[in-house]
């Protein structure tokens, strides 16, 4: 017994220490966890109840069983055309953003003069308010009186209507999105300047040409700050908004200013009416809460997904794991 | 061993007992809640005085926020005892949480008739019945339209705060150019017209425009276009009666021949070389399109743009067979109510009653934003400024013929949903009995949505 006791002291010692350990560790967390519980739990799980209501934001909510979702999966006329142009910008801009940035980093970090200058001129872009950016970029591209199809019509090239045209609204938001990519590629910069200089040289006294040094160095190294740049551009894609919204309000003619939400979502044709476009339309201008979050669990689900496939898909993450 | 088994039982009874009761008097405040947001019991008689401080929340910004306040310093003059805090710059999202949210609004201000269907039939804007009925307020001095889309399903909750109506604007250098010496008055003449004056340069591209017929442009929208046919939208349980009109039909076939006559392209490239229509390079006061449907406000925006434009208005043609429509259009405009959580109801009344009742204030208001008024006295007012070209939206206000479209509980989704079909349409053509008939059931199947 006196062995045993003795023994036992230590450990009853280190359990008290590793509790109070657990008792600093869960003090400290507990603002980020109320944070969490508050402005992410809550929301989420009222959403979830919201979803199988019909609610107003001015009445009581009525059950209504699973109406919102058959009404989603089977009767909205133009939720397919909203999460087709969501997917497309999931599909299309993100990998042009970050293939973009990389490009742009890669050329700045071989850079040897002038290389603040170079630098600061190409994040300029991403300082600018995506408002006051979009607004600019329609008057820039605006095919009667911009200068872009000033210089087109100059060199007898007839300009596209771009933000006019159901065509070539998502591919002119595109452009602009790789215009102001200098958020993104400040980070792949950053990482770039990191990779050691002694494995290119290896390399190099090896024979790899500059494909293959890209090909076998640069990339596995900075391969987190791609995933990083993958996974918060498909979620920012995912609930695209602003852009498209101030896009269609200048490029109809129609923007306006203090009287809540556009009514030209989607010009020209729809093109430009994006998922989150159409959830906020249903939720404020529609009153139909409940509709609203049925649309934003499914969202919440179809992120979750496509996130997880992602990280998935991308090494990085299991070898960090690991 | 028995007692202390048994003693949870028993503390767990009360506890369900409570529980049960607090749920009971939960529910019971709810219910007293929901019901007094639409029948709160008022004072027999008005107040001989009403005093206190009003929270007035409305859209307006700038310039326009300072006419309204002078109506508002004219309102405390009158009334020494309010004080009123205004709110400006809320639009009507802003609004609906802040109601949501149980903020004390007395009076709430919004720039559109959409919230009238929601705010009205789940009592966010309070019932105004026995106010009415109390002080006697005669509703006839109201336009027979704006009696009718200030009120959703019988029931009154807001008074219209001046209303905005439609015309055809004419560039007078352009038409006179062109040999045009009246008005338009059916859309047959106002297409012959328009083709008359349309220009073209050397590559075939469109130099000036005699009028724009493409669906979406500036104002044309369905609404706008419902009084050439006097064209109904929902039948009274608000399902939709758009595709079964003949009327409906037609116009959209006329619309969609007028934009093939000049070409869908050719229009869409010059449209998008257009101006913004809310500022100074508006296309129709830069001379570029010669007939325009537009608002009341485009007298002020010409004014205030400095515009050199020569123009006249008229009141918008008609279809050949709804000539009896010419001379009315379709109305709409600002509206005002009670916010079920106003704390001080009425001094609100007095504030609604003030800003939508009296003349005077109708008068100032017109004239400062240059709205049309609501109230058939301000509209006939000799005090009330009219210009040459202001003077047709004044008479169509008064025109007993004046349509609007009906409160829904779906807001505007209706309407957003008929103008991308058109839109749709005269971009892509088709069966149009087909798109009508799948309109009709997407406007249907939305009302499942809303609630309560």
């Amino acid at each position: 017994v006196t062995v045993s006791l003795t023994r036992a002291a230590p450990r009853a010692r280190r359990r008290s220490l590793s509790g109070r350990r657990r008792t600093t560790a869960l003090v400290m967390l507990t603002p980020a966890i109320l944070g969490l519980a508050l402005f992410f739990v809550f929301p989420l799980i009222a959403s979830v109840f919201f979803s199988f209501t019909r609610f107003d934001l001015l009445s009581p909510p009525q059950f209504v069983g699973l109406l919102n979702y058959t009404y989603l999966f089977t009767k909205d006329p133009d939720v397919g055309t909203a999460a087709f142009n969501t997917l497309w910008f999931v599909v299309i801009l993100v990998p042009i953003r970050t293939v973009g940035a990389m490009l742009v980093a890669g050329l700045l970090a071989r850079a040897r003069s002038a290389t603040g200058f170079w630098r600061t001129l190409l994040y300029l872009p991403a300082l600018v308010p995506p408002v006051a950016s979009v607004v600019a970029f329609v008057f820039l591209f605006n095919p009667g009186t911009g200068p872009v199809a000033t210089v087109l019509h100059a060199v007898g090239i007839q300009s596209p209507l771009w933000f006019n045209d159901p065509a070539l609204a998502k591919p002119s938001l595109v452009i602009l999105g790789v215009w102001v990519t200098g958020d993104l590629m400040i980070v792949f910069l950053a990482a770039m300047l990191e990779v050691p200089r002694d494995l290119y040289e290896a390399a190099s006294l090896d024979g790899a040409n500059g494909v293959q040094q890209v090909r076998f160095i640069t990339l596995p190294t900075i391969s987190p700050v791609i995933g990083f740049a993958v996974v918060t551009g498909v979620i920012a894609a995912l609930q695209y908004f602003t852009e498209a919204a101030v896009a269609s309000g200048v490029a109809s003619g129609k923007a306006t200013v203090g009287q809540g939400g556009s009514t030209n979502l989607g010009y020209p044709n729809q093109s430009l009416l994006t998922y989150t476009e159409y959830l906020y339309s249903h939720g404020f201008a529609q009153y139909q809460l409940g509709y609203a979050s049925a649309m934003a669990v499914v969202l919440f689900v179809i992120s979750a997904a496509l996130l997880a496939l992602t990280m998935r898909r991308i090494s990085v993450f299991r070898a960090v794991e690991s | 061993m028995t007692a202390s088994a048994s003693t949870p039982h028993r503390r767990t009874r009360p506890r369900r007992v409570t529980a049960a009761l607090a749920a009971g008097v939960a529910a019971a405040l709810l219910l007293a809640g929901c019901s007094s947001a639409g029948g709160d019991a008022i004072a027999t008689k008005a107040p001989t005085t009403v005093k206190g401080s009003v929270s007035f929340w409305h859209f307006f910004t700038g310039r326009e926020a300072g006419v309204l306040k002078s109506a508002v310093d004219a309102f405390e003059k009158a009334n020494p005892k309010v004080h009123v805090t205004i709110h400006a710059g809320q639009d009507d999202e802003k609004l609906q949480k802040a109601i949501s949210a149980g903020q004390p609004i007395d009076v709430g201000l919004s720039y559109s008739t959409d919230i009238v269907g929601t705010f009205c039939s789940t009592g966010a804007f309070k019932d105004l019945a026995a106010y009415i009925k109390r002080d006697q307020v005669d509703l006839g001095q109201l336009p027979t339209a704006v009696r009718s889309y200030t009120q959703y399903d019988g029931k009154r909750c807001v008074l219209p705060v001046l209303s905005d109506a439609t015309a055809l604007y004419m560039n007078t250098d352009l038409l006179k150019k062109a040999g045009i010496t009246t008005p338009p008055k059916t859309i047959e003449e106002l297409e012959t017209d328009a083709l008359k004056l349309t220009t073209y340069n050397p590559d075939g591209s469109i130099k000036t425009l005699g009028f724009n017929p493409l669906m979406g442009f500036q104002e044309n929208s369905a609404q706008h276009f419902s009084a050439i046919i006097d064209g109904k939208f929902l039948d009274a349980k608000e399902d939709s009666v758009i595709g079964k009109s003949a009327d409906w039909k037609a116009l959209m076939q006329w619309q969609k021949g007028f934009v093939d006559k000049i070409g869908y392209a050719k229009l869409q490239r010059f449209t998008a070389g257009l101006g913004q229509e809310f500022a100074a390079d508006n296309p129709f006061e830069k001379g570029r399109i010669a007939m325009a449907l537009d608002g009341e406000w485009r007298t002020a925006f010409i004014q205030s743009d400095k515009s050199s434009v020569q123009y006249s208005t008229a009141p918008f043609p008609t279809a050949s067979d709804h000539t009896d429509m010419y001379g009315a259009t379709y109305i709409t405009g600002n509206i005002a109510g009670i916010g079920k959580g106003s704390t001080n109801p009425e001094a609100a009344w007095a504030l609604l009653k003030y800003l939508a009742l009296d003349t005077d204030t109708q008068v100032l208001l017109g004239n400062g934003l240059k709205n049309v008024p609501t109230l058939t006295s301000a509209l006939s007012s000799p005090k009330l400024t009219v210009a040459d070209q202001y003077k047709v939206f004044v008479d169509e206000a008064k025109n007993p013929r004046t349509i609007t479209s009906p409160a829904s509980k779906n807001g505007a989704a209706y309407l957003n949903s008929f103008e991308e079909a058109w839109d749709g349409y005269q971009t892509h053509g088709g069966d149009l009995a087909a798109i009508l008939a799948k309109l009709d059931k997407t406007i249907d199947d939305a009302n499942e949505l809303s609630g309560p």
